[in-house]
C-alpha cells in the first residue's frame, strides 16, 4: 500500500500549486488515477516512457507552469539521460515521485527484485536530494518535501515505499 | 535533388510568426544563423530524442502561442513513443523531422532504417492526423504555409541533404542565459 490515497495526494498537490502531473503509473500509483483525472486545476499528462516525462516537465517549467513527475522505479532507471539533462545541464528545479516496488519485501529479505537495490543508489549517483515516504507518512509529507525543494530552488524527489 | 537543411529552415523562418522554435542537433547549429529571437530555444545540451517532449511541455504551458520543434531523424528514432504522446495531447505543436538518414553530428554515420523510414506514415499510425512529407525545396516552399498553419499536433517530414564531417553544434549562448531570455520573452519570470 502507498502511504496516501488519491484524494489526499490531489489535495497535497493543489496545496503546492502543482499545475501538471506527468506520469506513467505503476500498480500502486495507478490507484491515484481517478482522483488525478478528476482534479480541477491539475492536468494529467500521460507519456509513453519516463524519459519523456522529464522533458515534458522541463518544457512546462520553462513555460511558467508547476509540474510534478510521478513514475515507477524501473522508469527511473530508463530516464537517466533525461534526468541528467533537465536537472544538471538545464538546472531546472523539478520534483518527482518514484514508486519503489518491493521496498518492504527487500527490507525483510523476502524478494529477489533488484529495483529496491538500485533505486536509492541511482538517485544518489545523480546527486538528487530525496526523502523516503513509507506507511508512516502522509500526503502532507510529500507536500512538505516539495515545498522544501521549492524554497531552496532545487530539484528533489520522493521515494515512495511500496 | 534534396534540399539543404539551411534552405529547409529558411522556409520555416518565413512562416514561424511569433511561435517558439525548439531546435536540436544539426538544426540547432544552423538556426541561430537565421534567427536570434528570444523565442528560439537551442536544446543543447539535450537528452537524446527528447526535443519533441520539451516542445510539448512548452506547448501545453503556452497553449495559444504555438511551438515548432526542429528534430533530426536520428533523434526521432531514439524516442518514437513521442509521436504517440504528441497525438494524445492536442496542442499547438508542429514537429518537423529533418531526415538526412544519418547521425550527422557524429560525423555522418547512417542510422538504422536510413533512407527508408516513412516518418509521416509512422506519425499517422501513432494517431497524428495532420502529417506532411516534402522531398524537394520547391514542394516544401509550396506546401509550408498550409503545413505550418493551424492547430496541432502536426508532423512534417522533410527529406534533406546529409552533411558529412560535421561537429557537434554549440549552443548560441549558455543554457542559463537561453532560459532567462526565453522566460522573459514569455513573461513568466
Amino acid at each position: 500500500m502507498t502511504p496516501m490515497d488519491g484524494p489526499s495526494l490531489v489535495a497535497a498537490l493543489k496545496s503546492c500549486g502543482i499545475t501538471h502531473v506527468i506520469w506513467i503509473p505503476d500498480t500502486e500509483l495507478g490507484a491515484w488515477e481517478p482522483a488525478l483525472s478528476a482534479a480541477d486545476g491539475i492536468s494529467l499528462v500521460r507519456v509513453c516512457r519516463e524519459g519523456e516525462a522529464f522533458a515534458v516537465a522541463a518544457g512546462l517549467h520553462l513555460g511558467g507552469k508547476k509540474p510534478i513527475v510521478l513514475i515507477q522505479c524501473t522508469g527511473l532507471f530508463e530516464a537517466g539521460d533525461a534526468l541528467r539533462n533537465v536537472l544538471h545541464d538545464m538546472k531546472l528545479p523539478l520534483f518527482f515521485v518514484v514508486g519503489v516496488r518491493s521496498y518492504y519485501a527487500h527490507q525483510q529479505g523476502t524478494t529477489a527484485d533488484t529495483c529496491p537495490v538500485f533505486a536509492e543508489p541511482i538517485l544518489r549517483a545523480w546527486q538528487i536530494s530525496y526523502v523516503v515516504l513509507d506507511d508512516r507518512h502522509s500526503a502532507q509529507d510529500l507536500a512538505d518535501a516539495y515545498r522544501q525543494a521549492h524554497v531552496e530552488n532545487r530539484a528533489g524527489a520522493v521515494v515512495l515505499a511500496e | 535533388m534534396l534540399m539543404t537543411q539551411r534552405h529547409a529552415l529558411e522556409v520555416v523562418l518565413k512562416h514561424r510568426g511569433e511561435r517558439l522554435v525548439v531546435t536540436t542537433m544539426s538544426a540547432a547549429g544552423i538556426w541561430p544563423e537565421l534567427s536570434q529571437s528570444p523565442l528560439d530555444f537551442a536544446y543543447i545540451p539535450s537528452a537524446m530524442g527528447h526535443g519533441p517532449s520539451l516542445g510539448l511541455g512548452l506547448a501545453l504551458a503556452q497553449p495559444t502561442r504555438g511551438v515548432i520543434v526542429l528534430n533530426g531523424d536520428g533523434c526521432t528514432l531514439m524516442s518514437l513513443g513521442n509521436l504517440v504522446t504528441l497525438a494524445h495531447h492536442p496542442a499547438k505543436i508542429h514537429l518537423i523531422i529533418l531526415d538526412n538518414g544519418h547521425y550527422e553530428i557524429t560525423g555522418g554515420q547512417p542510422h538504422a532504417g536510413s533512407g527508408h523510414v516513412d516518418y509521416a506514415k509512422i506519425a499517422r499510425g501513432a494517431g497524428i492526423e495532420r502529417t506532411y512529407s516534402f522531398g524537394t525545396l520547391a514542394d516544401w516552399q509550396a506546401g509550408a504555409a498550409e503545413a505550418l498553419a493551424g492547430a496541432g499536433p502536426v508532423v512534417i517530414h522533410l527529406k534533406v541533404e546529409a552533411r558529412m564531417g560535421q561537429k557537434t553544434p554549440k549552443p548560441p549562448r549558455p543554457m542559463a542565459e537561453q532560459i532567462q531570455r526565453l522566460q522573459e520573452a514569455l513573461g513568466v519570470v
